[in-house]
């Protein structure tokens, strides 16, 4: 009997693995996301080349000089408000006019446009007129030394941020690397959960309409039937989470190597300026970092691969690893049974939707707890909706990279995977009714009574 | 007896869809259980492959109550075949040989033996959806069979053939019960029931109207009347057409069916 659910668990595992969409899907997917993060960086450069013209008029001639070319606007000195610059054709997209001291008179100042002005315009020419206005009236009170006072005033303060780990010595803590990874992690868990629970009902439905159950019935039973399907597809995700983990690596290892560097540094530079500002605080340079020294700290780590390293050493990357196969194995397997329950419920496509919504809803719900708690990772929201099984495994990914308790982590992974046990049990009774069951959709009511009375 | 059903009974929530049933199934005989569509042939198949439980009666399988570990001794053919579309042919057939019990070399092997026999061989590497209805079910027949079940079930296994192929897959149904296999044959098509069925049974509207052997039924409702044959020359025979009242002589001209044989057999 048990030899069965390995018949049923290889049919399923090798009739998807060998599918060309899998192979291509999982190797061209790692380039796919790194391509969707790479876009909107490329479509912001297109920006630049088209900038567009703008005329300012300025009556006063006492702001004209201040408006300098930004990537997108180019500005022009217009003497007059020309009649050309309404037309059709002109090259001029606006015109900003100023015809007072915007300090006494604030509604001095207007831009023309022929089509709607752009609030990205707006807001460009808003932070000039502003920064002068202000300049403007603080002259007024007459301070001595004004320009000193206002330099020291205007510097930036980032705090650094250091974590105590459980023998009390002092680490330098990433915490935007970490929300990275969290981000990532947490995302990745809901894609895996959602396409290869969808899997396991759309194998289901395809035994169902096609009644291939009628022949299997006297062959094998329902449960191994379901359990072999859903045990296959799972190994299915675990071949493509590893394929990904060792492309993953030998990317870094790649560029670990052509950099002549470590890993590590590597990851520091992914991490960005934070990480640089944390490196920088590192080599003693006072909190008070000008930007030009974040600038310089940040070639420091480049230069100094070591340093980022401590970063790293910060991420519990083995932790993370495991944590996301157990939250997959966990949240895939409760999914999955729910999931195929209703494949065996319902008799067409349409109908299952009905079925699904609930399910999409709690998992979007898990998503949404995730993204908003990511202020706050050791918060109720993060703490609580770690605990609770249908969305734990998608927030807990969020707060694993947060180096949180490991009682937690046990805690939810010990609640997840014993209702694992209960909708695996539940799920195979409806299952089991279900799968031969022809004639109209189940309600509500009847699929309670497969489940007390089957 | 191999099977005997004792008054079944199953009702829907609309309808009763068995009432009261009771039939024999003899061994090594061919089973006809036959009734206008809707009768409830199927449900009756449905509850003695136990994928439905009947509300009353029992089941007696091979001189015992029926259980569940008796299903692995039926191979069933159901009228909406089912198999996987995408699967190919061979590999599918094999998956199937081996949840039944079969070891893969002797699935494999008896597979060839039995697609070189219904010619289905050239198929064995493309996938379902690619092969023509009757291919499909020659492969789904031939997936019933191959783990030898002493209790066969064929639910319409002719709908969607052509003459050839229905006359050849009869010939395998008899070789069947030749070798020791009880059949159980339900259609709704009587032309056929003649040259398989030895016993039957008719259902309709739930219950069984009439049952027995082929010939026991057939002489039930002969009324008397005889036809008769006689080869010779016709102004003859004509002549003694004349001697009987309300005699006619026809000519004896081949059916369909058998015409259809000659020209496509060759």
């Amino acid at each position: 009997m048990q030899s069965k659910i390995l018949i049923v668990i290889g049919r399923e595992y090798t009739t998807r693995v060998r599918k060309k969409s899998f192979i291509i899907l999982t190797v061209l997917m790692p380039f796919l996301i790194a391509a969707l993060v790479a876009l909107p960086l490329l479509l912001g450069m297109i920006k630049d080349s088209e900038a567009k013209t703008v005329a300012v008029v300025d009556s006063t001639h006492r702001y004209e000089s201040l408006f300098k070319d930004t990537p997108p606007y180019r500005f022009v000195v217009a003497a007059r408000m020309d009649s050309t610059f309404r037309k059709e054709g002109s090259d001029v997209q606006a015109v900003v006019v100023i015809s007072g001291d915007l300090a006494r008179d604030p509604s001095a100042a207007a831009i023309y446009s022929r089509e709607e002005v752009q609030i990205d315009l707006r807001h460009t020419v808003e932070n000039i007129l502003n920064e002068q206005i202000r300049r403007d009236k603080l002259a007024a009170y007459q301070v001595p030394e004004l320009d000193a006072i206002i330099s020291d005033v205007e510097q930036d303060f980032s705090i650094q941020t250091r974590k105590w780990s459980d023998d009390g010595t002092e680490s330098e803590s990433s915490i935007d690397l970490a929300m990275g990874l969290g981000l990532l992690f947490t995302m990745l868990i809901y894609m895996f959960v959602m396409s290869y629970g969808s899997m396991v009902m759309q194998g289901v439905m395809e035994e169902k309409t096609n009644r291939i159950m009628e022949v299997m019935v006297s062959s094998v039973r329902p449960f191994q039937l379901m359990m072999g399907k859903i045990i296959g597809v799972m190994l299915v995700g675990l071949t493509q989470i590893a394929i990904w983990g060792v492309m993953l690596a030998l990317i870094f290892a790649g560029v670990a190597f052509a950099s002549g560097g470590s890993v590590a540094d590597a990851l520091g530079q992914a991490a960005g300026d934070p990480a640089a500002v944390v490196a920088g605080a590192a080599q003693g340079n006072p909190a008070a970092a000008s930007s030009d020294a974040i600038v310089a700290a940040g070639t420091t780590v480049v230069q100094n691969g070591g340093l980022a390293g401590n970063l790293l050493i910060d991420i519990p990357v083995g932790e993370i690893a495991l944590m996301f196969v157990l939250c997959f194995l966990g949240g895939y397997l409760l999914y999955a049974s729910i999931f195929a329950a209703c494949g065996a419920a319902v008799n067409s496509q349409e109908d299952s939707s009905q079925f699904v919504m609930p399910l999409v809803i709690v998992m979007i719900f898990a998503l949404y707890a995730a993204l908003g708690s990511i202020e706050n990772t050791n918060g109720p929201l993060a703490f609580w909706t770690s605990l609770i099984p249908f969305t734990s495994p998608i927030v807990m990914m969020l707060r694993v990279p947060f180096n949180i308790p490991l009682w937690q982590e046990v805690l939810s992974l010990g609640i997840l995977f014993a209702t694992d046990l209960l909708f695996v049990w539940i799920g195979a009774r409806i299952y089991r009714v279900g799968i031969l069951m022809y004639g109209k959709k189940p309600t509500m009511r009847e699929l309670w009574k497969w489940l007390r009375f089957s | 007896m191999f099977l005997e059903a004792h008054h079944i009974t199953k009702r829907y929530a609309n309808h009763t869809a068995l009432n009261d049933v009771s039939i024999q199934v003899p061994r090594g005989k061919v089973f006809g259980l036959l009734g206008p569509n809707g009768a409830g042939k199927t449900t009756l198949i449905r509850i003695i492959n136990r994928i439905t439980a009947p509300d009353e009666g029992e089941v007696i399988f091979d001189g015992h109550p029926f259980c569940a570990e008796d299903v692995a001794r039926i191979g069933y053919l159901p009228e909406e075949r089912g198999l996987y579309r995408k699967m190919k042919v061979g590999e599918q057939a094999i998956y199937l040989a081996r949840l039944k019990g079969l070891g893969h070399l002797e699935a494999k092997s008896r597979l060839q033996e039995w697609f070189e026999r219904l010619d289905i061989m050239p198929w064995w590497d493309k996938k379902l959806e690619e092969l023509s209805k009757g291919m499909q079910q020659k492969v789904q027949f031939v997936i019933t069979v191959l783990h030898r079940p002493p209790l066969l079930i064929f639910d319409e296994p002719f709908s969607g053939f052509d003459p050839v192929n229905a006359e050849l897959l009869k010939a395998e149904i008899l070789k069947l019960r030749d070798e020791g296999h009880t059949i159980i044959y339900s259609t709704h098509n009587m032309a056929s029931v003649e040259d398989v069925c030895d016993n039957i049974a008719l259902i309709d509207h739930s219950r069984v109207v009439l049952q027995g052997p082929v010939d026991e039924v057939k002489r039930q409702f002969a009324d008397g009347r005889c036809c008769l044959r006689a080869i010779g020359p016709r102004e003859v025979l004509e002549q003694m057409a004349t001697t009987l009242p309300e005699a006619t002589l026809t000519e004896v001209l081949p059916s369909m069916n058998e015409v259809f044989l000659k020209a496509v057999g060759q």
